[in-house]
């Protein structure tokens, strides 16, 4: 049976049947009794062009090239890859999805498939199979790329998650083993760092990524930017507890974090001004695998922790969420979604996440098994960062709305403002709010 | 064969023949042929994308979906908008600062390399590096200069003994202001002083002699023969300068993003900020089209202030 042939049918489960009417209606489900199984029928001559985010961990691309190559051999069908920056790739997709030209996959992040949802393939069967083989999708993802509950506009990729990043000998000197769990001791335990005089920071400059603690510092409190009707409530009481918490919080900080975007706290991490900052498991790495003694000493220091629960009772994180959308306007669906199918499948997925030394968190929980979460104790915190973390727009709907609001750092600025005390929290607070309405007026 | 061909025939008959030969001997259809290309690409690259802008601005277009006409209200907005208003107070103060700092500075470098000086060729040289290097690049050695935790200017100060605790260059509204203006007249001087050079160099030496034959002192010279000379190059030189440190990005997007608190946030870093990232395309061109007024006001105050001819010829006005 030829290749061709062999991708003639699928096979699923009587759990994915409900969803094979939908997407291009080309899939054919039929129950399975033991194994999850999903087989497109790629187009003839078909040829894919996918535009990602770069690399975080040289481990990743390369990991991802080898996938890729793997799947071209397999399918015979040519596939290009092409690398931007992050933070480039939004205003990409945005385009290619509103002219209909473009890449047929796009890698991108936190709520763009939800600024051009009908631009965007239907890949709700695929979804669904997945969801079924591998221990189901975290909440964050089906709210991220199943706005409706229904219906998948994308697939998620995971959370460049960052955590809690801490020197475990600063904080036994400071009368801590371990690393607090709530919000309270946290505050005690960096009052105790500054008073040893290994303070802790934060960024409070426009740092993209490392200034979204902003968000769990507002959220563990019970705050939000919107509420479920996209109502703009930030302006509360919840806000204004998180605000004066913080203000204690920041006494505790090394000067200068107002300044600081990224990469400062890498910096001054490695430098041993801090003791505790929020990051990637950049830090981490970097020092691991550093020549210097003085850094690969600091490594053996360094430990990681997931984020101190607020009042709020639950995790309250934010992180870099990753999609992965297939662009309507594709002339091979069934070539993309099996490219897909084929990339998230454990086979490709469990080296990709483990070439990614923790970089990247899984968005399906049976990834919480690969062995890079256990063969170094220090990634483990960085395995449940998807499963952690609340969209960005939380608790409203996602898209052009979200998307604009944490672009202008609407919630880092009001953070620092108030926790600075450059502005009152209360005029903070308001500031903030009168900016939010602009973006949720519709 | 005709007998005899009358005048009025012959102008009848001149225009005749093929299109082309009509056209080589036209030089009016001629100039407008050359004409094309230049015209063709100020359009598609100039005139089209500015009539663009000025039309985004009053939409409420967002990047991959269209907009719909929304009148002033991105303006109405912008103007009740405290980012908004900060950031224009930023890029004026900025703008002002920094083109009189570099006006000064290049000028008196002017003066300075116009002199005989040893290795002249050299200096000259050597003066234009900071605008030759990449504004990124300079922008990132800026950075670590200012940087909170490593500023190489507070560890000397340290280690003199002037300090005692590191200068938080960025982290400080006003610090952060001046510093990026202080960035931006390093890399922004080379310019206006080799352009200034150069007006200086057109300047006969013969009014310097006749003017020491009359007795002026420096001061007077300066005064009344090279001031008014160089009034032309000035015009010209700080028209591009204030443009230039008007519209500027690259340096406040590097080493600030526009923080902290907003507070070194200029027009053109917020607008794309709005406009790219955030997404919201019509808001972003807006705030684009908002500097153009400034912009023309500069331009204007240019070549119908500092141009005026008395001015040249030495008087007041």
């Amino acid at each position: 049976m030829t290749e061709f042939n062999r991708r003639k049918f699928l096979e699923g489960s009587a759990g994915v049947a409900a969803a094979a009417t939908l997407g291009t209606g080309a899939t054919v489900f039929a129950p399975a009794v033991h194994a999850q199984t999903l087989t497109y029928k790629p187009e003839k001559g078909a040829k894919l062009r996918v535009l990602r985010w770069s690399r975080f961990v040289q481990g990743d691309i390369d990991q991802y090239m080898k996938n890729v190559q793997a799947f071209t051999a397999k399918t015979g069908i040519e596939v290009r890859v092409d690398n931007e920056n992050w933070e480039d790739v939004r205003p990409k997709a945005a385009v290619a999805a509103n002219t209909g030209a473009g890449p047929d996959i796009i890698l991108s992040t936190n709520d763009d498939a939800n600024l051009y949802p009908d631009k965007l393939l239907d890949v709700t069967d695929l979804a669904t199979y997945l969801d079924k083989k591998y221990g189901g999708w975290y909440d964050s993802v089906k709210q991220y790329v199943r706005p409706d509950g229904k219906k998948w506009i994308a697939l998620g990729l995971g959370t460049a998650g960052a955590m809690m990043v801490y020197r475990q000998s600063m904080l036994k000197a400071a009368g801590f083993d371990s690393f607090p769990k709530d919000t309270d001791g946290f505050l005690k335990m960096c009052q105790a760092l500054h008073a040893k005089n290994t303070p802790v920071g934060f960024a409070l400059g426009h740092a993209t990524g490392d200034g979204l603690w902003a968000h769990w510092l507002m959220w563990a409190f019970g705050g939000k930017l919107v509420d479920q009707n996209n109502k703009v409530t930030i302006a509360s009481p919840e806000t204004l507890k998180a605000l004066e918490y913080g203000k204690q919080l920041y006494a505790t900080f090394i000067p200068g974090t107002l300044s600081w975007l990224d990469p400062s706290n890498n910096k001054a991490f490695l430098d041993g001004q801090i003791s505790v900052t929020n990051n990637g498991i950049s830090i981490y790495v970097a020092a691991k695998n550093s020549p210097d003694a003085k850094l690969k000493e600091i490594a053996q220091d360094i430990q990681h922790s997931v984020y101190p629960v607020g009042p709020v009772g639950k995790p309250t994180e934010s992180h870099l969420f990753l999609n992965q959308m297939v662009m309507k306007y594709t002339k091979y669906p069934q070539a993309a979604k099996d490219f897909l199918r084929f990339m998230m499948e454990k086979e490709q997925f469990d080296p990709w996440l483990t070439a990614c030394q923790g970089y990247i968190s899984q968005p399906l929980a049976a990834y919480e098994k690969t062995a890079v979460w256990t063969s170094d104790p220090k990634n483990t915190p960085y395995r449940d960062a998807t499963k952690n973390m609340r969209p960005t727009g939380y608790a409203g709907k996602l898209g052009y709305a979200s998307a604009g609001a944490g672009a202008d750092f609407i919630v880092l600025d009001m953070v620092a403002e108030a926790i600075s005390g450059s502005k009152p929290p209360q005029e903070a607070m308001e500031r903030a709010a009168k900016r939010a309405e602009r973006y949720y007026k519709v | 064969m005709p007998s005899a061909i009358t005048r009025s025939d012959a102008a009848v008959s001149e225009p005749k023949g093929s299109l082309l030969e009509r056209l080589q001997n036209s030089r009016n259809a001629l100039g407008l042929l050359f004409m094309v290309p230049a015209a063709v690409l100020l359009l598609v690259f100039l005139t089209y994308p500015l009539g663009l802008g000025v039309w985004l601005g009053f939409t409420d277009t967002k990047i991959g979906r269209g907009g719909h006409w929304i009148g002033l209200e991105n303006y109405e907005f912008l103007w009740g908008d405290d980012v908004t208003r900060l950031a224009l107070f930023n890029t004026l103060f900025y703008t002002v600062v920094a083109s009189i700092l570099k006006f000064v500075l290049g000028l008196w470098l002017a003066l300075l390399l116009n002199r005989n000086l040893r290795m002249q060729t050299f200096f000259r040289a050597v003066i234009l590096l900071p605008y030759i290097v990449p504004t990124a690049l300079s922008a990132i050695a800026f950075w670590w200069i200012y940087d909170a935790q490593f500023s190489i200017i507070s560890w000397t100060l340290m280690k003199l003994g002037w300090i005692d605790q590191y200068i938080d260059f960025l982290g400080v509204p006003w610090h952060a202001r001046l510093s990026v203006i202080a960035a931006n007249v390093w890399r922004g001087v080379p310019f206006v002083a080799i352009t200034l050079l150069a007006g200086l160099q057109t300047i006969s030496p013969s009014f310097y002699e006749a003017s020491a034959i009359d007795g002026a002192t420096r001061w007077q010279q300066f005064r009344y023969v090279t001031l008014p000379l160089l009034t032309p190059i000035i015009a010209v030189v700080m028209t591009f300068s204030v443009l230039f440190t008007f519209t500027d990005f690259q340096l406040i997007y590097v080493i600030t993003r526009g923080g902290p608190l907003n507070a070194t946030h200029l027009m053109a870093t917020l607008s794309f900020q709005r406009a790219i990232p955030g997404g919201a395309l019509g808001e972003g061109a807006a705030i684009s089209i908002a500097m153009v007024p400034f912009l023309l006001a500069a331009i204007m105050f240019s070549y119908f202030g500092l141009q005026r001819r008395a001015w040249q010829q030495g008087g007041r006005d």
